[in-house]
Protein backbone atom coordinates (compact mmCIF):
# COMPACT_ATOMS: atom_id res chain seq x y z
CA UNK A 1 0.00 0.00 0.00
CA UNK A 2 2.65 2.58 0.79
CA UNK A 3 4.19 1.12 -2.44
CA UNK A 4 1.10 2.64 -4.39
CA UNK A 5 1.15 5.39 -2.63
CA UNK A 6 5.07 6.36 -3.45
CA UNK A 7 4.18 5.38 -7.44
CA UNK A 8 1.50 8.39 -6.93
CA UNK A 9 3.33 10.99 -4.77
CA UNK A 10 4.23 14.28 -6.56
CA UNK A 11 7.89 15.05 -7.30
CA UNK A 12 10.45 13.13 -8.64
CA UNK A 13 10.00 9.34 -7.00
CA UNK A 14 6.19 9.56 -8.15
CA UNK A 15 3.70 9.88 -11.16
CA UNK A 16 1.19 12.14 -8.93
CA UNK A 17 2.23 15.36 -11.02
CA UNK A 18 2.52 13.66 -14.40
CA UNK A 19 -0.82 12.61 -13.92
CA UNK A 20 -2.43 15.48 -12.68
CA UNK A 21 -0.89 17.40 -15.49
CA UNK A 22 -2.64 14.78 -17.76
CA UNK A 23 -5.48 15.75 -16.03
CA UNK A 24 -5.19 19.21 -16.96
CA UNK A 25 -4.71 18.23 -20.66
CA UNK A 26 -7.20 16.27 -20.62
CA UNK A 27 -10.02 18.85 -19.42
CA UNK A 28 -8.60 21.86 -21.16
CA UNK A 29 -9.29 20.02 -24.43
CA UNK A 30 -12.33 19.15 -23.95
CA UNK A 31 -13.22 22.52 -22.59
CA UNK A 32 -11.70 24.10 -25.80
CA UNK A 33 -13.40 21.56 -28.42
CA UNK A 34 -17.12 22.25 -26.34
CA UNK A 35 -18.17 26.02 -27.63
CA UNK A 36 -16.18 25.37 -31.32
CA UNK A 37 -18.68 22.23 -31.24
CA UNK A 38 -21.36 23.94 -29.54
CA UNK A 39 -21.12 26.43 -31.94
CA UNK A 40 -20.85 24.36 -35.58
CA UNK A 41 -23.55 22.12 -34.00
CA UNK A 42 -25.90 25.30 -33.51
CA UNK A 43 -25.49 26.32 -36.95
CA UNK A 44 -25.88 22.74 -38.63
CA UNK A 45 -29.15 22.34 -37.07
CA UNK A 46 -30.41 25.98 -38.16
CA UNK A 47 -28.97 24.55 -41.64
CA UNK A 48 -31.48 21.25 -40.81
CA UNK A 49 -34.26 22.95 -39.87
CA UNK A 50 -34.46 25.86 -42.95
CA UNK A 51 -37.01 25.74 -45.95
CA UNK A 52 -34.35 25.73 -47.95
CA UNK A 53 -33.41 21.92 -49.34
CA UNK A 54 -30.21 22.70 -50.75
CA UNK A 55 -29.33 24.19 -47.26
CA UNK A 56 -30.51 20.82 -45.42
CA UNK A 57 -28.56 18.27 -47.63
CA UNK A 58 -25.66 20.37 -46.97
CA UNK A 59 -26.29 20.15 -43.37
CA UNK A 60 -27.43 16.20 -43.63
CA UNK A 61 -24.20 15.00 -45.52
CA UNK A 62 -22.05 16.58 -42.70
CA UNK A 63 -23.69 14.78 -40.02
CA UNK A 64 -24.01 11.35 -41.67
CA UNK A 65 -20.06 11.55 -42.56
CA UNK A 66 -19.17 12.58 -38.83
CA UNK A 67 -21.63 10.40 -37.24
CA UNK A 68 -20.94 7.33 -39.19
CA UNK A 69 -16.62 7.44 -39.23
CA UNK A 70 -14.87 6.33 -35.89
CA UNK A 71 -13.83 9.24 -34.02
CA UNK A 72 -10.53 7.32 -34.51
CA UNK A 73 -10.36 7.37 -37.83
CA UNK A 74 -11.32 11.23 -37.63
CA UNK A 75 -8.65 11.81 -35.90
CA UNK A 76 -6.15 10.27 -38.32
CA UNK A 77 -7.59 11.79 -41.20
CA UNK A 78 -7.08 15.11 -39.64
CA UNK A 79 -4.15 14.65 -38.29
CA UNK A 80 -1.99 13.20 -41.66
CA UNK A 81 -4.60 14.49 -43.77
CA UNK A 82 -4.21 17.89 -42.12
CA UNK A 83 -0.57 17.65 -41.86
CA UNK A 84 0.10 16.50 -45.86
CA UNK A 85 -2.71 19.21 -46.71
CA UNK A 86 -0.57 21.74 -44.81
CA UNK A 87 2.47 21.45 -45.03
CA UNK A 88 2.14 21.17 -49.23
CA UNK A 89 0.24 24.83 -48.87
CA UNK A 90 3.41 25.84 -46.55
CA UNK A 91 6.36 24.84 -48.82
CA UNK A 92 4.20 25.89 -51.76
CA UNK A 93 4.10 29.66 -49.76
CA UNK A 94 6.86 29.63 -47.88
CA UNK A 95 9.41 26.90 -48.62
CA UNK A 96 9.66 25.77 -45.15
CA UNK A 97 7.83 22.81 -43.69
CA UNK A 98 4.90 22.85 -41.78
CA UNK A 99 4.14 20.54 -38.06
CA UNK A 100 0.30 20.19 -36.96
CA UNK A 101 -0.05 20.61 -33.60
CA UNK A 102 -1.60 17.42 -32.39
CA UNK A 103 -3.15 19.43 -29.50
CA UNK A 104 -5.39 21.54 -32.94
CA UNK A 105 -5.64 18.35 -34.24
CA UNK A 106 -7.60 16.59 -31.51
CA UNK A 107 -9.57 19.58 -31.14
CA UNK A 108 -11.24 19.68 -34.44
CA UNK A 109 -11.75 15.82 -35.29
CA UNK A 110 -13.28 16.39 -31.77
CA UNK A 111 -15.32 19.25 -32.61
CA UNK A 112 -16.36 17.79 -35.90
CA UNK A 113 -18.21 14.40 -33.87
CA UNK A 114 -19.35 16.30 -31.26
CA UNK A 115 -21.16 19.12 -33.31
CA UNK A 116 -22.76 16.27 -35.16
CA UNK A 117 -24.26 14.90 -32.50
CA UNK A 118 -25.39 18.12 -31.26
CA UNK A 119 -26.85 19.11 -34.29
CA UNK A 120 -29.28 16.09 -33.92
CA UNK A 121 -29.88 17.60 -30.12
CA UNK A 122 -30.35 21.01 -31.32
CA UNK A 123 -32.32 20.00 -34.08
CA UNK A 124 -35.19 18.01 -31.86
CA UNK A 125 -35.12 20.84 -29.26
CA UNK A 126 -35.97 23.21 -32.39
CA UNK A 127 -39.02 20.42 -32.48
CA UNK A 128 -40.24 21.40 -29.02
CA UNK A 129 -40.22 25.04 -30.03
CA UNK A 130 -43.80 26.12 -31.11
CA UNK A 131 -44.26 27.84 -33.76
CA UNK A 132 -46.60 30.34 -31.65
CA UNK A 133 -43.22 31.65 -30.50
CA UNK A 134 -41.94 32.62 -33.31
CA UNK A 135 -45.20 34.19 -34.37
CA UNK A 136 -45.58 36.15 -31.36
CA UNK A 137 -41.91 37.34 -31.58
CA UNK A 138 -42.34 38.83 -35.32
CA UNK A 139 -45.74 39.99 -34.44
CA UNK A 140 -43.49 41.89 -31.68
CA UNK A 141 -41.57 43.59 -34.72
CA UNK A 142 -38.49 41.58 -33.43
CA UNK A 143 -36.46 41.02 -36.66
CA UNK A 144 -35.29 37.28 -37.26
CA UNK A 145 -31.96 37.02 -35.66
CA UNK A 146 -33.32 38.98 -32.33
CA UNK A 147 -36.21 36.31 -32.56
CA UNK A 148 -33.44 33.54 -32.67
CA UNK A 149 -31.65 35.20 -29.70
CA UNK A 150 -33.61 36.29 -27.16
CA UNK A 151 -36.84 34.49 -27.98
CA UNK A 152 -36.11 30.60 -28.84
CA UNK A 153 -32.27 30.12 -27.87
CA UNK A 154 -32.96 30.65 -23.95
CA UNK A 155 -35.78 27.75 -24.66
CA UNK A 156 -33.45 26.23 -26.84
CA UNK A 157 -30.85 25.05 -24.02
CA UNK A 158 -33.36 24.19 -21.71
CA UNK A 159 -34.64 21.84 -24.22
CA UNK A 160 -31.36 20.59 -25.03
CA UNK A 161 -29.42 20.87 -22.00
CA UNK A 162 -30.16 16.94 -20.90
CA UNK A 163 -28.67 15.92 -24.12
CA UNK A 164 -25.89 17.88 -24.35
CA UNK A 165 -24.64 16.87 -21.26
CA UNK A 166 -24.44 13.41 -22.12
CA UNK A 167 -22.63 14.36 -24.86
CA UNK A 168 -20.08 16.59 -22.58
CA UNK A 169 -19.66 13.22 -20.47
CA UNK A 170 -18.83 11.42 -24.59
CA UNK A 171 -16.53 14.31 -25.36
CA UNK A 172 -14.46 13.73 -22.11
CA UNK A 173 -14.09 10.01 -22.91
CA UNK A 174 -12.99 10.85 -26.33
CA UNK A 175 -10.34 13.11 -25.29
CA UNK A 176 -8.45 9.55 -24.51
CA UNK A 177 -8.19 9.06 -28.01
CA UNK A 178 -5.70 12.02 -28.65
CA UNK A 179 -3.05 10.32 -26.81
CA UNK A 180 -2.84 7.84 -29.89
CA UNK A 181 -1.55 10.99 -32.02
CA UNK A 182 1.02 12.15 -29.04
CA UNK A 183 -0.48 14.74 -26.89
CA UNK A 184 0.14 14.17 -22.98
CA UNK A 185 -3.40 13.70 -21.80
CA UNK A 186 -4.14 11.67 -18.87
CA UNK A 187 -3.82 8.39 -20.82
CA UNK A 188 -0.62 9.00 -22.28
CA UNK A 189 0.99 9.87 -19.23
CA UNK A 190 -0.29 6.98 -17.42
CA UNK A 191 1.21 5.03 -20.70
CA UNK A 192 4.55 6.37 -19.76
CA UNK A 193 3.91 5.34 -16.11
CA UNK A 194 3.36 2.14 -17.18
CA UNK A 195 6.14 1.86 -19.13
CA UNK A 196 8.24 3.39 -16.69
CA UNK A 197 7.09 1.32 -13.67
CA UNK A 198 5.35 -1.96 -14.93
CA UNK A 199 2.27 -1.32 -12.53
CA UNK A 200 0.10 -1.41 -15.91
CA UNK A 201 -3.31 -2.69 -13.60
CA UNK A 202 -2.61 0.13 -10.88
CA UNK A 203 -1.74 2.70 -13.22
CA UNK A 204 -4.75 2.04 -15.71
CA UNK A 205 -7.32 1.68 -12.77
CA UNK A 206 -6.34 5.30 -11.61
CA UNK A 207 -6.43 6.77 -14.57
CA UNK A 208 -9.90 4.96 -15.37
CA UNK A 209 -11.27 6.71 -11.70
CA UNK A 210 -10.05 9.50 -12.45
CA UNK A 211 -11.65 9.60 -15.33
CA UNK A 212 -14.91 8.37 -13.47
CA UNK A 213 -14.05 11.56 -10.77
CA UNK A 214 -14.12 14.02 -14.35
CA UNK A 215 -17.09 12.76 -15.02
CA UNK A 216 -19.15 12.83 -11.48
CA UNK A 217 -17.90 16.32 -11.17
CA UNK A 218 -19.08 17.17 -14.51
CA UNK A 219 -22.28 15.63 -13.45
CA UNK A 220 -22.86 18.15 -10.30
CA UNK A 221 -21.91 20.99 -12.44
CA UNK A 222 -24.19 19.99 -15.55
CA UNK A 223 -27.19 19.78 -12.33
CA UNK A 224 -26.30 23.11 -11.80
CA UNK A 225 -26.87 24.28 -15.01
CA UNK A 226 -29.91 22.46 -15.51
CA UNK A 227 -31.19 23.86 -12.58
CA UNK A 228 -30.61 27.40 -13.89
CA UNK A 229 -31.95 26.88 -17.23
CA UNK A 230 -35.74 25.51 -15.77
CA UNK A 231 -35.15 28.56 -13.44
CA UNK A 232 -38.47 29.61 -14.90
CA UNK A 233 -40.51 26.22 -14.99
CA UNK A 234 -41.30 25.94 -11.46
CA UNK A 235 -43.40 29.14 -11.38
CA UNK A 236 -45.97 28.09 -14.27
CA UNK B 1 -62.83 18.26 -47.38
CA UNK B 2 -63.28 21.89 -48.67
CA UNK B 3 -65.86 22.86 -50.44
CA UNK B 4 -66.48 25.84 -52.83
CA UNK B 5 -69.72 26.71 -53.71
CA UNK B 6 -69.33 30.24 -55.25
CA UNK B 7 -66.96 30.54 -58.44
CA UNK B 8 -64.39 32.14 -56.57
CA UNK B 9 -63.61 35.53 -58.43
CA UNK B 10 -59.74 35.30 -57.02
CA UNK B 11 -57.12 34.78 -59.52
CA UNK B 12 -55.06 31.58 -58.30
CA UNK B 13 -52.08 33.03 -56.95
CA UNK B 14 -49.11 32.64 -58.66
CA UNK B 15 -46.41 30.02 -58.81
CA UNK B 16 -44.69 31.17 -55.77
CA UNK B 17 -41.17 32.19 -57.86
CA UNK B 18 -37.72 30.74 -56.12
CA UNK B 19 -35.57 33.55 -55.39
CA UNK B 20 -32.34 33.82 -54.05
CA UNK B 21 -32.55 34.07 -50.52
CA UNK B 22 -29.50 34.14 -48.81
CA UNK B 23 -30.11 30.51 -47.38
CA UNK B 24 -30.62 29.24 -50.69
CA UNK B 25 -27.41 30.84 -51.85
CA UNK B 26 -25.41 29.33 -48.81
CA UNK B 27 -26.87 25.77 -49.50
CA UNK B 28 -25.37 26.35 -52.64
CA UNK B 29 -22.31 26.38 -51.84
CA UNK B 30 -21.81 24.15 -49.13
CA UNK B 31 -23.26 21.37 -51.95
CA UNK B 32 -20.59 23.00 -53.66
CA UNK B 33 -17.58 22.70 -51.58
CA UNK B 34 -19.39 18.87 -50.71
CA UNK B 35 -19.65 17.96 -54.56
CA UNK B 36 -15.89 19.03 -54.78
CA UNK B 37 -14.57 17.62 -52.07
CA UNK B 38 -16.77 14.09 -52.90
CA UNK B 39 -15.21 14.75 -56.64
CA UNK B 40 -11.53 15.78 -55.82
CA UNK B 41 -11.61 12.05 -53.04
CA UNK B 42 -12.61 10.13 -56.30
CA UNK B 43 -10.17 12.12 -58.41
CA UNK B 44 -7.50 11.11 -56.16
CA UNK B 45 -8.34 7.18 -55.40
CA UNK B 46 -8.41 7.19 -59.21
CA UNK B 47 -5.62 8.70 -60.11
CA UNK B 48 -3.78 7.04 -57.29
CA UNK B 49 -5.28 3.49 -58.40
CA UNK B 50 -1.86 1.74 -58.17
CA UNK B 51 -2.30 -2.11 -58.94
CA UNK B 52 0.82 -3.11 -57.74
CA UNK B 53 -0.44 -1.74 -53.68
CA UNK B 54 -3.77 -3.06 -54.10
CA UNK B 55 -2.56 -7.03 -55.35
CA UNK B 56 -0.16 -6.08 -52.13
CA UNK B 57 -2.41 -4.71 -49.96
CA UNK B 58 -6.31 -5.20 -51.18
CA UNK B 59 -6.28 -8.66 -49.41
CA UNK B 60 -5.35 -7.17 -45.81
CA UNK B 61 -8.07 -4.91 -45.94
CA UNK B 62 -10.52 -7.56 -46.84
CA UNK B 63 -9.10 -9.78 -44.02
CA UNK B 64 -9.48 -6.57 -41.99
CA UNK B 65 -13.20 -5.98 -42.62
CA UNK B 66 -13.92 -9.93 -41.58
CA UNK B 67 -11.53 -9.44 -38.61
CA UNK B 68 -13.81 -6.36 -37.81
CA UNK B 69 -17.08 -7.98 -38.59
CA UNK B 70 -16.07 -10.81 -36.35
CA UNK B 71 -14.90 -8.91 -33.09
CA UNK B 72 -18.32 -6.89 -33.72
CA UNK B 73 -20.37 -9.80 -33.54
CA UNK B 74 -18.36 -11.70 -30.91
CA UNK B 75 -18.50 -8.62 -28.25
CA UNK B 76 -21.89 -7.82 -29.11
CA UNK B 77 -23.82 -11.53 -28.55
CA UNK B 78 -21.24 -12.08 -25.57
CA UNK B 79 -22.43 -8.73 -24.11
CA UNK B 80 -26.37 -9.39 -24.36
CA UNK B 81 -25.44 -12.33 -22.47
CA UNK B 82 -23.62 -10.42 -20.38
CA UNK B 83 -26.22 -7.68 -20.00
CA UNK B 84 -29.21 -9.69 -18.84
CA UNK B 85 -27.98 -10.19 -14.86
CA UNK B 86 -26.72 -6.77 -15.08
CA UNK B 87 -30.36 -5.36 -16.12
CA UNK B 88 -31.99 -7.57 -13.21
CA UNK B 89 -29.57 -6.38 -11.00
CA UNK B 90 -30.42 -2.84 -12.09
CA UNK B 91 -33.94 -3.26 -11.67
CA UNK B 92 -33.14 -5.41 -8.41
CA UNK B 93 -35.17 -4.16 -4.91
CA UNK B 94 -32.14 -5.60 -2.79
CA UNK B 95 -30.03 -2.44 -2.74
CA UNK B 96 -26.75 -4.47 -3.01
CA UNK B 97 -27.37 -6.14 -5.67
CA UNK B 98 -28.65 -2.69 -7.23
CA UNK B 99 -25.54 -1.02 -6.23
CA UNK B 100 -23.15 -3.64 -7.59
CA UNK B 101 -25.20 -3.53 -11.10
CA UNK B 102 -25.00 0.45 -10.76
CA UNK B 103 -21.27 0.41 -10.19
CA UNK B 104 -20.47 -2.28 -13.03
CA UNK B 105 -22.58 -0.23 -15.28
CA UNK B 106 -21.74 3.29 -14.30
CA UNK B 107 -17.57 2.77 -14.40
CA UNK B 108 -17.95 0.85 -17.91
CA UNK B 109 -19.84 4.06 -19.23
CA UNK B 110 -17.66 6.42 -17.18
CA UNK B 111 -14.52 5.70 -18.56
CA UNK B 112 -13.57 5.45 -22.02
CA UNK B 113 -13.33 2.47 -23.83
CA UNK B 114 -9.06 3.03 -24.59
CA UNK B 115 -8.54 3.61 -21.11
CA UNK B 116 -10.80 0.13 -20.21
CA UNK B 117 -8.83 -1.56 -23.62
CA UNK B 118 -5.60 -1.09 -22.21
CA UNK B 119 -6.06 -2.37 -18.04
CA UNK B 120 -7.73 -5.37 -19.82
CA UNK B 121 -4.33 -5.65 -21.90
CA UNK B 122 -1.54 -4.64 -20.20
CA UNK B 123 -3.29 -5.02 -17.21
CA UNK B 124 -3.04 -8.68 -17.33
CA UNK B 125 0.35 -8.66 -17.41
CA UNK B 126 0.93 -7.63 -14.55
CA UNK B 127 -0.76 -10.84 -13.22
CA UNK B 128 0.79 -13.07 -15.84
CA UNK B 129 2.36 -16.02 -13.23
CA UNK B 130 -1.20 -16.08 -11.23
CA UNK B 131 -2.75 -16.33 -14.97
CA UNK B 132 -0.66 -18.54 -16.15
CA UNK B 133 -1.23 -20.76 -12.91
CA UNK B 134 -4.81 -20.94 -14.02
CA UNK B 135 -4.18 -21.69 -17.32
CA UNK B 136 -6.31 -18.28 -18.44
CA UNK B 137 -2.81 -16.85 -19.83
CA UNK B 138 -3.07 -17.94 -23.31
CA UNK B 139 -6.03 -16.44 -23.74
CA UNK B 140 -5.02 -13.18 -22.05
CA UNK B 141 -1.68 -12.58 -23.88
CA UNK B 142 -4.09 -12.55 -27.47
CA UNK B 143 -4.87 -9.11 -28.42
CA UNK B 144 -7.79 -10.02 -30.11
CA UNK B 145 -9.63 -11.80 -26.75
CA UNK B 146 -8.83 -9.15 -24.24
CA UNK B 147 -10.32 -6.63 -27.25
CA UNK B 148 -13.37 -8.76 -27.21
CA UNK B 149 -13.29 -9.11 -23.48
CA UNK B 150 -13.32 -5.36 -22.97
CA UNK B 151 -15.75 -4.63 -25.83
CA UNK B 152 -18.33 -7.28 -24.42
CA UNK B 153 -18.02 -6.07 -20.89
CA UNK B 154 -18.75 -2.35 -22.46
CA UNK B 155 -21.66 -3.03 -24.38
CA UNK B 156 -23.22 -5.11 -21.48
CA UNK B 157 -23.20 -1.71 -19.43
CA UNK B 158 -25.20 0.24 -22.17
CA UNK B 159 -26.98 -3.02 -23.36
CA UNK B 160 -28.05 -3.81 -19.85
CA UNK B 161 -29.21 0.28 -19.56
CA UNK B 162 -31.37 -0.09 -22.92
CA UNK B 163 -32.71 -3.12 -21.49
CA UNK B 164 -33.57 -2.10 -17.89
CA UNK B 165 -34.82 1.23 -19.62
CA UNK B 166 -36.96 -0.62 -22.08
CA UNK B 167 -38.69 -2.90 -19.12
CA UNK B 168 -39.41 -0.18 -17.11
CA UNK B 169 -41.43 1.38 -19.81
CA UNK B 170 -43.87 -1.07 -20.05
CA UNK B 171 -46.85 0.33 -18.42
CA UNK B 172 -47.40 -1.61 -14.64
CA UNK B 173 -51.15 -2.67 -15.83
CA UNK B 174 -49.28 -5.16 -17.69
CA UNK B 175 -48.18 -6.72 -14.94
CA UNK B 176 -51.32 -6.67 -13.24
CA UNK B 177 -53.14 -8.05 -16.29
CA UNK B 178 -50.88 -11.00 -16.02
CA UNK B 179 -51.16 -11.35 -12.77
CA UNK B 180 -54.64 -11.53 -12.54
CA UNK B 181 -54.66 -14.06 -14.79
CA UNK B 182 -52.91 -15.87 -13.39
CA UNK B 183 -49.03 -16.00 -14.85
CA UNK B 184 -46.18 -17.10 -13.04
CA UNK B 185 -43.86 -13.89 -12.71
CA UNK B 186 -41.07 -16.10 -15.31
CA UNK B 187 -44.04 -16.43 -17.42
CA UNK B 188 -45.15 -12.93 -17.48
CA UNK B 189 -41.85 -11.72 -18.07
CA UNK B 190 -41.18 -13.78 -21.18
CA UNK B 191 -44.88 -13.62 -22.91
CA UNK B 192 -45.64 -10.13 -21.86
CA UNK B 193 -43.17 -7.25 -20.29
CA UNK B 194 -40.47 -8.31 -22.99
CA UNK B 195 -41.82 -8.85 -26.26
CA UNK B 196 -43.37 -5.28 -25.18
CA UNK B 197 -40.08 -3.65 -23.94
CA UNK B 198 -37.92 -4.93 -26.77
CA UNK B 199 -40.25 -3.28 -29.57
CA UNK B 200 -38.89 -0.41 -27.39
CA UNK B 201 -35.19 -1.47 -27.09
CA UNK B 202 -35.26 -1.66 -30.69
CA UNK B 203 -34.21 1.58 -32.07
CA UNK B 204 -31.39 2.37 -28.92
CA UNK B 205 -29.89 -1.45 -29.65
CA UNK B 206 -29.19 -0.26 -33.02
CA UNK B 207 -27.61 3.00 -32.15
CA UNK B 208 -25.62 0.42 -29.63
CA UNK B 209 -24.18 -1.65 -32.82
CA UNK B 210 -23.42 1.37 -34.87
CA UNK B 211 -21.35 2.87 -32.10
CA UNK B 212 -19.58 -0.92 -31.49
CA UNK B 213 -18.60 -0.64 -34.91
CA UNK B 214 -17.27 2.61 -34.46
CA UNK B 215 -15.58 1.78 -31.26
CA UNK B 216 -14.00 -1.47 -32.70
CA UNK B 217 -11.24 0.77 -34.58
CA UNK B 218 -9.69 1.15 -30.87
CA UNK B 219 -8.83 -2.32 -30.99
CA UNK B 220 -6.31 -1.22 -33.55
CA UNK B 221 -4.44 0.04 -30.83
CA UNK B 222 -3.57 -2.71 -28.71
CA UNK B 223 -2.42 -4.40 -32.04
CA UNK B 224 -5.31 -6.24 -33.27
CA UNK B 225 -5.10 -5.88 -37.13
CA UNK B 226 -8.99 -4.92 -37.72
CA UNK B 227 -9.59 -2.48 -40.20
CA UNK B 228 -8.59 0.27 -38.47
CA UNK B 229 -5.19 -2.05 -37.75
CA UNK B 230 -4.50 -3.51 -41.32
CA UNK B 231 -5.01 0.17 -42.70
CA UNK B 232 -2.52 1.85 -39.93
CA UNK B 233 -0.48 -1.22 -41.15
CA UNK B 234 -0.37 -0.15 -44.63
CA UNK B 235 -0.33 3.20 -43.91
CA UNK B 236 3.06 3.13 -42.01
CA UNK B 237 4.42 1.10 -45.06
CA UNK B 238 2.98 3.31 -47.79
CA UNK B 239 2.75 6.47 -46.19
CA UNK B 240 -0.51 7.12 -48.84
CA UNK B 241 -3.21 8.61 -47.42
CA UNK B 242 -5.50 6.65 -49.58
CA UNK B 243 -5.54 3.98 -47.69
CA UNK B 244 -7.35 6.27 -44.74
CA UNK B 245 -9.82 7.80 -47.64
CA UNK B 246 -10.52 3.74 -48.38
CA UNK B 247 -11.12 3.03 -44.84
CA UNK B 248 -13.25 5.79 -44.07
CA UNK B 249 -15.33 4.93 -47.31
CA UNK B 250 -15.95 0.95 -46.05
CA UNK B 251 -16.91 2.21 -42.35
CA UNK B 252 -19.41 5.05 -43.85
CA UNK B 253 -20.60 2.51 -46.27
CA UNK B 254 -20.90 -0.02 -43.27
CA UNK B 255 -22.64 1.50 -40.62
CA UNK B 256 -25.30 3.61 -43.36
CA UNK B 257 -26.85 0.01 -44.66
CA UNK B 258 -26.74 -1.38 -41.11
CA UNK B 259 -28.22 1.96 -39.85
CA UNK B 260 -31.06 1.51 -43.04
CA UNK B 261 -31.26 -2.15 -42.75
CA UNK B 262 -32.39 -1.84 -39.10
CA UNK B 263 -34.97 0.65 -39.91
CA UNK B 264 -36.39 -1.39 -42.60
CA UNK B 265 -36.90 -4.28 -39.55
CA UNK B 266 -38.09 -1.68 -37.19
CA UNK B 267 -40.43 -0.63 -39.71
CA UNK B 268 -41.26 -4.02 -40.19
CA UNK B 269 -41.79 -5.01 -36.75
CA UNK B 270 -43.93 -2.06 -35.20
CA UNK B 271 -46.31 -2.17 -38.38
CA UNK B 272 -48.78 -3.35 -36.10
CA UNK B 273 -48.18 -0.38 -33.84
CA UNK B 274 -48.98 2.19 -37.00
CA UNK B 275 -52.51 3.66 -37.63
Amino acid sequence: MANYMQLLSFGDSGWGDELARGVLVTVTLALATLPLGLLIGFLIAVAKNSSEPLLRNAAHVYTTIFRGLPELLTLFLIYYGGQMAMSALWRLLFGTPFEINSYLAGMIALALVFSSYASEVFLSAFKGITLGQYEGAYALGLSRSRTMLLVILPQLVRLALPGLSNLWLNLLKDTSLVSVIGLSDLLRNTNIAVGVTKQAFFFFFVACSLYLVMSIISSFGLRRVSAWAERGEGRR
Amino acid sequence: MAYVDAPSTERPPAAARRRWTGARVIGLLLMVLWALLGVSIVYMLIVGYDPEKVAKYGPRIVQGIWVTLHLVTMSLLLGAVISIPVAAGRMSANPVIGGIAFGYSYFFRGTPLLAQTFLVYYGAGQFTDALKAVGLWVFFRDAYFCAVLTFSLNTAAYQAEILAGAIRAVPAGQWQAADSLGLRHFTTMRKVILPQALITALRPYGNEVILMIKASAIASIITVLDLMGQTRYVFSKTYDLQVYIWAAVIYLATVEVLRRLWELMERRLTRHLRR
